[in-house]
């Protein structure tokens, strides 16, 4: 009797099982699957990502998506690990999801490449996108570089050469400092091939590594900054790193300019504060007071509303316009098939939330976007993580200046 | 000669936040003969209280309240986790307090999130106290050094001078003969490990805010506490604070002394060029590899000296 109960049960899970699982490639929403650590010590990166990326669908589904379809997205927690970003991968394909999507650590992002590359070749009915939002590995579109893989965020050479660009005319005398692992190395190394190629008036007067998130008192290195008579800091160091510094930097009075990489993302303003006033500037692609500069009041209204519905800034005005970029390709390809959109983006130019021109370039698939360096100070419209200090933009550097030789040799698809 | 008496007014202030931490850890250490794995929380929830506290009634009383409230929750922890699992022995106890923090970081995440806080040093605190050699010394910085220095001096009067603090030092090197003679063990336990935690609480009010106050501030901050503890010896709290202040001077000049094995060796007419062996090795400068000696010294100091500088016993 219990046998037979059992096996009656049995089968009608299996049934339920082949209903629920209907093709997901069915007409319906594009789903794009994302990957970012959602857990653990970078959560909060993978958390601030997702819920911008969710208010970004709502608006382009808002707008037609793609296809008169809309844009749907799948979360996976890849835990910072390569190989659950492979798991990602592989629940992406099983679906036929046409895109996976990942932003942080390029040793994730080349294990991907590697992924993908490797599913397309075997899978030719069943490829797959890869678009890396923040990856930012100089390799991943040179001598890594894949068709599948589309970068829609300024790699280490361009924010090199933007944070170069930034220097003023009477800055003659620089300081590096960087951390030491593979991303400190690249910055330290591009920054020196800018100087020298763009600012050979300027003099490096010290040049230093420090290991990854070991030092806790900065000011020694404050002692040697200030005795080598440097008038600006540049460093592409981030978390408590960068903020240590620029703390230790500030309690000693150094009076110089701070060029960071990192000091707009989450905590960065929290950690510095009022202190930074005037000093600390960063790199960046976006921040809330551009759209004020350049009277973009749609653009400033849109952020505006990501502010008083979430407790912290939007900053990824990239990832408009990746989706921006999606919405363009497929409607122009008249498909969501990886093939076909995937032709279409390459070369495709669109206009931007803030008004410029960005391109896919074709030869390497690095997007070629305008890029800033901002000041962190007093007096601004909308400030950062409730400091009332926030960001004023000192330096824009347009998409041409950013066209930057790559060695990229890419294996496009025959069929 | 400007560079030497910077770096070290730094590595004093720095050696001396090292010894606020690594006194109560070394009392912890020494009574119980396991290393707390949790003692850098507490080192947290007391930059994560002061903050808390100083956004309501402001910085000072928060410097009383803050370590008080680590103390509590050391007493608590002592008296009704710890002591059961103190009778199966010292890995378990270090498990223990291993999970423990673990389980704190995880609670200081969800009830103050993963980005830091905006703890601040306080306006009376926060302004040069005097120029060195162009170099700014901060108010907050002097006000660390003179908290420690009191902090030193009271720990050691108090273990010296007092009845309480006799039976302490006396249960640091012979635990079972302090029992024999009929004090109330347990409860020595328990005075010093919330003393302990008092002192760690301390610690992260006055770093919290020197520092930055982040959930990752105690994992960052054990090693290097550990290590003083090691390299001080076990019950000795005078070889702690020396360890302390070498620690915080060894790193501080590390960073400023720009030498590599490959200039020592040229000042003795060897010449390293890429084709010597080991070339890579020879020639990474001190800063670079500044923040690890600590460790170097650890292996050192066990390989030749395993007591420690100035220990007393083993565990």
């Amino acid at each position: 009797m219990l046998d037979r109960l059992n096996r009656i049960v049995s089968t009608l899970l299996a049934i339920a099982l082949v209903l629920t699982a209907a093709p997901a490639h069915a007409q319906g929403t594009i789903k794009i699957m994302y990957t970012d650590p959602l857990s653990g010590p970078f959560a909060q990166v993978g958390d601030q990502n997702l819920q911008q990326f969710k208010y970004i669908i709502d608006y382009i589904n808002g707008r037609g998506g793609a296809l008169g379809r809309k844009f749907e997205l799948v979360s996976f927690d890849n835990k910072s690990q390569p190989s659950e970003a492979l798991l990602a991968l592989k629940a992406a394909t099983d679906q036929n999801i046409p895109v996976i999507m990942q932003c942080s650590g390029s040793n994730i992002a080349a294990a991907l490449i590697e992924g993908v590359d490797k599913h397309n070749e075997r899978n030719p009915d069943n490829r797959i996108v890869y678009v890396n939002c923040g990856a930012v590995a100089t390799e991943l579109t040179n001598e890594k570089c894949s068709y599948w893989h589309f970068r829609m965020d300024a790699h280490v050479g361009m924010k090199a050469e933007t944070m170069v660009r930034a220097l003023p005319k009477d800055v003659t005398k620089v300081y590096l400092l960087n951390q030491d692992y593979l991303f400190g190395q690249s910055v330290q190394r591009d920054v020196k091939t800018f100087l020298g190629k763009l600012r050979p008036d300027v003099k490096v007067v010290g040049d230093e590594l420090i290991p990854l998130g070991k030092v806790k008192d900065f000011s020694p290195y404050i002692t040697k900054i200030k005795a080598s008579g440097a008038q600006a800091l540049l460093t592409g160091n981030w978390g408590p790193d960068m903020t240590l510094l620029i703390k230790a930097g500030m309690d000693a009075g150094l009076d110089i300019r701070y060029y960071t990489m990192y000091a707009h993302l989450g905590g960065g303003a929290t950690a510095i504060g009022p202190a930074g006033n005037g000093k600390v500037r960063s790199v960046m692609s976006f921040h809330e007071n551009i759209a004020v500069e350049t009277g973009k009041t749609d653009t400033e209204g849109w952020t505006k509303q990501f502010r008083s519905t979430h407790d912290f800034d939007f900053y990824a005005a990239g990832f408009r316009t990746i989706f921006e970029f999606l919405q363009a390709a497929m409607n122009k390809a008249g498909s969501a098939d990886p093939v076909k959109f995937s032709a279409a983006l390459e070369g495709l130019t669109i206009t931007d939330m803030l008004g410029h021109q960005v391109t896919m370039r074709k030869a390497d698939h690095q997007i070629l976007s305008e890029y800033f360096v901002g000041v962190f100070t007093k007096g601004v419209k909308y400030d950062s993580e409730k400091t009332g200090l926030g960001w004023r933009t000192e330096t824009t550097v347009l998409p041409k200046d950013l066209d930057q030789p790559n060695t990229c040799n890419m294996k496009r698809p025959t069929s | 000669m400007e560079v030497l008496i910077v770096s070290l007014l730094n590595g004093l202030v720095y050696g001396m936040l090292l010894f606020m931490l690594a006194s109560g850890l070394t009392l912890i250490f020494s009574m119980m003969g396991v290393l707390n794995f949790a003692h850098a929380s507490m080192y947290m929830l007391g930059a994560y209280f002061a903050y808390s506290i100083s956004r309501v009634i402001g910085f000072w009383p928060a410097l009383v309240i803050a370590p008080a409230l680590c103390g509590l929750l050391g007493a608590i922890i002592e008296m009704y986790a710890l002591r059961r699992v103190h009778k199966n022995g010292h890995i378990a106890e270090l498990l223990f307090t291993f999970g423990l923090a673990f389980i704190i970081e995880k609670g200081v995440q969800m009830a103050w999130g993963l980005l830091p806080v905006p703890y601040r040093v306080p306006a009376v605190l926060d302004h040069p106290l005097f120029r060195i050699y162009g170099s700014n010394f901060h108010a907050y910085r002097g006000f660390m050094l003179l908290i420690s220095a009191l902090m030193f001096v009271a720990i050691w009067l108090l273990l010296t001078r007092t009845r309480i603090g006799l039976v302490i030092q006396a249960a640091l090197t012979h635990p079972d003969m302090v029992g024999a003679l009929g004090h109330n063990v347990p409860r020595v336990f328990t005075i010093v490990f919330a003393g302990g935690s008092v002192l760690a609480g301390l610690a992260g009010v006055i770093g919290g805010n020197f520092l930055v106050t982040e959930p990752s501030m105690a994992i960052t901050m054990g090693p290097i506490v550990f290590v003083v503890v090691v390299f001080g010896g076990l019950g000795s709290l005078a070889g702690c604070f020396i360890a302390s202040l070498i620690m915080g001077l060894v790193q501080t000049f590390a960073v400023v002394v720009d030498v590599s094995f490959a200039d020592l060796l040229a000042r003795v007419g060897l010449h390293v060029t890429s084709a010597t062996p080991l070339a890579e090795f020879l020639t990474i400068p001190l800063p670079r590899v500044g923040a690890l000696l600590p460790y170097l010294m650890l292996i050192l100091v066990l390989l030749v000296k395993p007591r420690g500088l100035m220990g007393t016993r083993d565990t």
